[in-house]
């Protein structure tokens, strides 16, 4: 709790305005600012028997940063891997209950998977670039949605990706070698460029720092932090400092349950829940 | 006694020793194992191979040299007359003597004095026998007392084991490596006497194969034509043949059972496949003698082809479907070993599934499958059996694939069976023939294991 409280004044990567005191004036100025993105009823999610994730209502607002965080195998991954339908690719798994991007049904049969999956972005926990050319990399989503049909357009597409992913001076001058040969941090921004080099409006992103090392680590929630402006972002993260630094909202899950949500600093600083208390402390996860 | 009463006693005897070592580790501690360095059964295992080794070394040089010894030793006792008659008649002699002592069958009655010599090779046989079987109980003996004076709490009975088993392994890959290496010079040096008698410019592109060597001088049609050409013509005809059949088909099914079929499916699927790899070749080649190929002949006539009824396609598609599971096994194993993170980086970008195989996961399982194509290669070119049967003997230099061809392998076979004079360059061809095919399917299969060497390093 000390410690958490430390990096979050300590940081100057925590954009949300004001301190704890100044929010405390007007509590519900913030909370009410943003319009919501994807709205979760009663959603349920079962892996065979196993009930995985279990009546989760969830509000995720445009342009923010919603961090999930909780105890390992508390269903995060099942709740992101929902948003974009990754689960129907899993053997034996079953999602229930409702999930409306900007007021449509997600789980809709007439909706298209592929349209989806344009508009919503993932990023996962260990970087995988494909193994082929940095260009090829970032070019493979605009093709494959038929977006940037001239050369120079896609030039432009792919330029602009690294740029915003803040990967264009290191690799611009060896866009043609594989992906797979750079650095993991570097593989991790390249992945983030091929998110949004489609241009989606939500990006999932899975643990996307566990396998970096702390300055990759900064670059990346730098680049959160910027993305915020035009992406909505939901974030898995085991790191409290870092759902803290980055975050604007946060839900706690224990035990595939949604525990507590709310505020970043309201979590941090003054949790209603009693479990959530012990887990933000590191009385257990 | 037999060799394998003598075998027998030395298992025993090894098994004692082992008892023995296990035991007196346990003595010499005072029954309290706790103070040994190795535990009791190293010990064992140590004795058991002083008392096994040293004799098992003994007694296979000792086979080895006997026969030869004894040989020596009845020539020096054959009367003067024996070394003026020329050799041929020597070696005849010699094989009678030694087929009368041991009680074989004989060509014609022996000389009197040479009978003495072959009751004199049957006494020396005889006692080698009984001395090596002394010297080897000597030596298991001796061996065992030696080890066994050796057990102390502080020998390092384990270290000196393992010592010992390397040791062991190492003969044995030895023996393997060295056994292709004889291979190979027999085959070098047989297709050096071949090339002394055909030049080898003929052999490498000659385009006439008609290996007759005449018995008497007068015969007609007395000169052979050794040109390879259409040998190789056709080995390559029916591989590309059988490739085409078996890339695709099994290319596909990889692909469906690596992404699309579903756990019990593949489960089922894949066992099913690889029980073509077990199929014996006899019986591929039986079916594609007696239902291919007449069905292409009868088909080729319905539409006003003239097939042969021996033909290259039949036994290039017959072969092709023998080797789907070598393409499709190994290529499925390639396509599991792309990571899942990959298939997921795809789906999450939007592809749907034919895209993701198309564009992601064929490209990165690329140098795999190559890898499995040119291993299937291989083994096509080696195949002999399908086209013994199903393609003829004509060697043709032809690409019509109607057309009856043979390739190299079925050439060698009929080089080699039937009465021939073991020096004759028909038989030498053989060899030349051989060692050519071995040289291109060692280069290939080199290339392949390069290849999936390669590609197992970029995930692993
Ligand atoms: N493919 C699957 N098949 C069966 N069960 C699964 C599968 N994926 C997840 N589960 C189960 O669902 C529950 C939630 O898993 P999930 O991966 O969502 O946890 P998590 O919160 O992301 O954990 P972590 O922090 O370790 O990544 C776990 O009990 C897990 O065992
Ligand atoms: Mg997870």
């Amino acid at each position: 709790m000390q410690e958490v409280q430390e990096t979050m004044t300590d940081s100057g990567t925590v954009s949300t305005p004001g301190t704890a005191g100044a929010r405390a004036e007007n509590p519900a100025a913030l909370a009410n600012e943003k319009p919501v993105k994807i709205k979760s009823r009663d959603v349920n999610v079962f892996y065979g028997e196993a009930h995985a994730l279990k009546h989760v209502d969830l509000d995720i607002r445009q342009h923010e940063v919603t961090s999930l965080i909780g105890p390992s195998g508390c269903g995060k991954s099942t709740y992101l891997r929902c948003i974009n339908r990754m689960n129907d690719v899993i053997d034996g798994c079953r999602v229930e209950g409702s999930i409306e991007m900007d007021g449509e049904d997600v789980y809709d049969p007439k909706l298209d998977v592929v349209q989806l999956r344009a508009r919503v972005g993932m990023v996962f926990q260990k970087p995988n670039p494909f193994p082929k050319s940095i260009y090829d990399n970032i070019a493979y989503g605009p093709r494959i949605h038929g977006i940037g049909s001239t050369k120079s357009e896609m030039d432009e597409i792919v330029q602009g990706s690294l740029q915003r992913a803040g990967l264009w001076e290191e690799v611009k001058d060896r866009m043609d070698t594989p992906g797979t040969g750079l650095s993991g941090g570097q593989q991790q921004r390249l992945c983030i460029a091929r998110a949004i080099a489609v241009n989606p409006e939500v990006i999932l992103m899975d643990e996307p720092c566990s396998a970096l090392d702390p300055i990759a680590t900064a670059k990346i929630e730098e680049l959160i932090d910027e993305l915020r402006q035009n992406f909505t972002i939901v974030i898995v993260t085991h790191s409290m400092q870092q759902a803290a630094r980055v975050s604007q909202r946060t839900a706690f899950f224990h035990l595939g349950i949604l525990v507590e949500t709310d505020e970043t600093e309201q979590i941090f600083t003054n949790p209603k829940d009693q479990r959530t208390q012990d887990y933000i402390t590191g009385r257990f996860g | 006694m037999g060799i394998s009463v003598i075998l027998l006693v030395m298992l025993g005897l090894t098994v004692a020793g082992y008892l023995l070592g296990t035991r007196q580790a346990l003595v010499v501690t005072g029954h309290n194992p706790h103070q040994l360095h190795s535990l009791p059964s190293y010990h064992g295992l140590y004795l058991a191979s002083w008392v096994l080794l040293p004799a098992l070394i003994v007694m296979a040089i000792w086979l080895i040299a006997e026969p030869h010894v004894a040989e020596l030793r009845l020539v020096a006792n054959l009367p003067d007359g024996f070394s003026q008659r020329s050799f041929d008649e020597q070696r005849l002699l010699i094989g009678d003597i030694q087929a009368r002592a041991l009680g074989g069958i004989v060509s014609g009655a022996l000389d009197p004095a040479f009978q003495a010599a072959g009751e004199a090779y049957a006494g020396t046989l005889a006692a080698s026998r009984w001395v090596m079987i002394a010297v080897m109980l000597a030596l298991m003996v001796g061996g065992g007392l030696i080890a066994l004076r050796q057990v102390r709490p502080d020998m390092r009975a384990r270290n000196r084991v393992e010592k010992t088993a390397s040791v062991i392994m190492i003969v044995a890959s030895t023996i393997a490596i060295m056994t292709t290496v004889g291979i190979i010079f027999s085959l070098l040096f047989e297709t050096g006497r071949f090339f002394s008698k055909v030049p080898i410019t003929e052999f490498l592109f000659g385009t006439q194969w008609s290996p007759q060597i005449a018995l008497r001088a007068d015969q007609v049609g007395s000169s052979g034509a050794f040109g390879a050409i259409p040998l190789f013509a056709g080995t390559l005809l029916i591989t590309l043949i059988a490739m085409c059949v078996a890339v695709p088909i099994g290319l596909f099914s990889a692909i469906y059972m690596s992404e699309y079929a579903g756990k019990r499916v593949r489960a089922s699927a894949k066992p099913v496949l690889e029980i073509l790899a077990g199929v014996p070749t006899v019986v591929y080649g039986f079916f594609a003698a007696l239902t291919v190929a007449p069905f292409f002949r009868n088909t080729g006539e319905s539409i006003g082809l003239t097939v042969s009824s021996e033909s290259a396609l039949a036994a290039g598609i017959v072969m092709g479907i023998m080797i789907i599971p070598f393409v499709s096994s190994l290529s499925d194993d390639v396509m599991n070993a792309v990571p899942q993170s990959l298939r997921d980086g795809a789906y999450a970008l939007g592809a749907t599934k034919a895209e993701t195989v198309r564009q992601v996961i064929l490209p990165a399982a690329l140098p795999g499958i190559v890898g499995s194509v040119l291993l299937a290669v291989s083994r096509a070119v080696g195949e002999t059996m399908i086209v013994v049967m199903a393609a003829g003997l004509a060697a043709n230099l032809t690409a019509n694939p109607l057309e009856a061809v043979t390739t190299v392998t079925v050439q060698i076979v009929t080089l080699l069976v039937g009465d021939q004079e073991f020096d004759s360059a028909k038989t030498l061809a053989a060899f030349a023939l051989g060692l050519t095919l071995f040289f291109v399917t060692l280069c290939l299969n080199v290339i392949a294991l390069n290849v999936v060497r390669k590609y197992r390093e970029k995930y692993d």
